[in-house]
């Protein structure tokens, strides 16, 4: 049975709409390290991070592809902004609140739009250690963070309702 | 907290607008609007059940708009006709004021797949009070079919629900075969109609359709928001939902919205003065806007039927790869306004159950946008929307993930 929640227009922040409008560090790099992703079309989200990293694990491009809506974009765009500069470990202490809080402020039924895009780059620092360093730094706990825990929450949440909605 | 006034004063008001979202509410031409006027405070201010000169003016109000409905639906006496306050409330009151005033008869209520959540959820309620609820499935154009229906109908069944013309593809049904098909079943049961989205479009006929029961909407013919219809056949029996003193109406207490129901009348005759042309017109614009998008944006599927069996105000397309709450934002800052079947719209999660019901992957749901065109459309109206909808759609598919690869060389 459907779950009725109130229905009141979305009402962005003009920083959103701003990051909407004027997206920075679109598309994909075209040196990229390292490339992730968080969401699923079923669910109407998709957030791809490419991060461009230097000998100093320090990131020196970031940029974003989206699917969604105008938040996701804003989102994905802000959260670029933020790690360009930054060590991986630096980068990966952001949380979905700070992305939340850069944005001005998001509707709460738009929170899992900053959860995605902080979950695809924590898969996407996780990969590049995993995958390309062969090993994880001890501030990455082996157990998923939040982020990533809660993207994965998302994308089975939408598999177990497009199973039902496809029969 | 609320960031609306900042939100406005970002989005500014764009050069040029057209509004497509009819099918949420529309805009009320000033003829409407003068004409309601004086019923705040000039005359008929007083409640339509009192006897006094305001009241007297009041009620005559509601009496010449009844008259006026009576007469564009073919209905044969006064007390068919009953006011809400919305065309919620009139589905609303059409299946659980039938399923209660009939609840000895049987407990199966059929409804379709496509109703609009005004059905759909006061269905839902019924099925905790021990009603038992039955979905009439769709073919991919949103069309009933007959023979599935009467195969569903049954001795049990007190109530069949199935709208007239579809509020977000545009399906326009047999409705006629299908009232046959349901009284073949059970000459018994009693059709509901949720013609809301029919008045003003297609013409409607009570008798010829055979139908017992159906609901109409002030807002969705460039009439004031707050006025509903039900209009309920001889002999009909329906228990009321709502209680309460005081009304010139049985069925549906709390003082009538008169200045509404002025304006309504006057939207009424508005819509059908030129009824065949103003329909000729939208189906024009219509075409002209839906072939016009097929001809300028590649990977558009068509949600509905196409020409005579579809709504002459629907368009609603899906744009494969991007996302239908990005596009309504993106349109509205070009000044197009228009509403999607997205799920992010939706609040809820979930996408159109329209658009699902009639096979839609959730995908291709997401990046749906509905147009409803109005009488007051021109050429130059669709041709703005022409020249943006593709830069729009283009912007957003650069950077969308969804995009195949040999498709973004």
């Amino acid at each position: 049975m459907t779950i009725i929640s109130s229905r009141i227009p979305l009402i962005y922040t003009p920083k959103v709409l701003e990051l909407f409008r004027n997206p920075k560090n679109l598309g994909k790099l075209d040196d990229t390290s390292v490339v992730a992703q968080a969401g699923s079309p079923a669910c109407g989200d998709v957030i791809s991070i490419y991060l461009k990293i230097n000998d100093k694990e320090i990131i020196e491009k970031a940029s974003f592809e989206s699917y969604g809506c105008a938040a996701n974009i804003a989102a994905a765009s802000i959260l670029t902004e933020m790690i360009k500069g930054k060590t991986l470990k630096e980068a990966w202490e952001i949380t979905w609140e700070d992305v939340t809080k850069e944005l001005g402020g998001l509707p709460a039924i738009k929170y899992h739009c900053s959860i995605l895009a902080v979950g695809a780059l924590k898969r996407a620092i996780r990969k590049y250690y995993a995958e390309i360093k062969k090993s994880l730094p001890p501030w990455i706990p082996k157990e998923l963070s939040r982020e990533e825990k809660q993207a994965l929450e998302v994308e089975e949440l939408i598999e177990r309702m497009y199973k039902k909605f496809s029969g | 907290m609320s960031h609306i006034h900042e939100l406005l004063k970002k989005h500014g008001k764009p050069p040029r607008e057209v509004y497509f979202d009819h099918e949420n509410s529309g805009w009320v031409p000033p003829e409407v609007v003068e004409e309601m006027l004086p019923f705040f405070n000039l005359k008929g201010y007083g409640h339509p059940a009192i006897t006094n000169l305001p009241g007297w003016e009041a009620y005559e109000v509601v009496e010449m708009t009844r008259r006026l409905v009576m007469k564009v639906i073919g209905a044969k006496q006064e007390d068919d006709i009953v006011f809400t306050h919305s065309g919620t409330e009139a589905n609303n009151l059409a299946i659980i004021g039938t399923a209660l005033a009939n609840r000895k008869k049987g407990k199966k209520i059929v409804i379709s797949s496509i109703e609009h959540p005004s059905v759909i959820y006061p269905a839902q309620e019924l099925e905790k009070m021990g009603f038992h609820i039955v979905m009439v499935p769709v073919d991919k154009e949103g069309f009933v079919d007959p023979e599935i229906l009467n195969a569903i109908v049954d001795k049990e069944t007190i109530l069949v629900s199935i709208q007239m013309v579809n509020h977000e593809i545009g399906t326009i049904q047999e409705l006629q075969e299908l009232v046959k098909a349901a009284k073949d079943a059970n000459p018994e049961v009693i059709f509901h109609t949720d013609a809301i989205d029919a008045l003003g479009r297609i013409p409607i006929d009570v008798n010829k359709l055979g139908v017992d029961l159906l609901s109409l909407s002030s807002h969705k013919i460039h009439g004031p928001k707050g006025v509903g219809v039900l209009y309920i056949h001889e002999g009909i029996k329906l228990r009321p939902i709502i209680h309460g003193a005081l009304s010139t109406q049985k069925l549906w207490p709390g003082v009538e919205n008169v200045p509404a129901l002025a304006g309504f009348r006057k939207a009424i005759e508005l819509a059908f003065d030129n009824f065949e042309a103003n329909v000729t017109h939208m189906r024009r614009l219509r075409d002209r806007l839906l072939y016009g998008i097929l001809d300028s944006v590649e990977d558009v599927l068509v949600n509905g039927p196409v020409e005579d069996k579809r709504a002459p105000d629907n368009v609603n397309v899906s744009f494969l790869y991007v996302e239908g709450e990005s596009l309504t934002v993106e349109l509205s800052l070009r000044g197009i306004y228009v509403s999607s079947g997205s799920a992010c719209t939706s609040r809820i999660l979930e996408p159109s159950h329209v658009l699902l019901a009639i096979g839609r992957k959730h995908e291709e749901a997401h990046g749906s946008i509905m147009f409803k065109i109005s009488r007051y459309h021109d050429e130059e109206d669709i041709n703005y929307a022409l020249s943006q909808i593709p830069n729009a759609v283009r912007r957003l598919r650069k950077f969308s993930p969804l995009v195949p690869k040999h498709k973004t060389q």
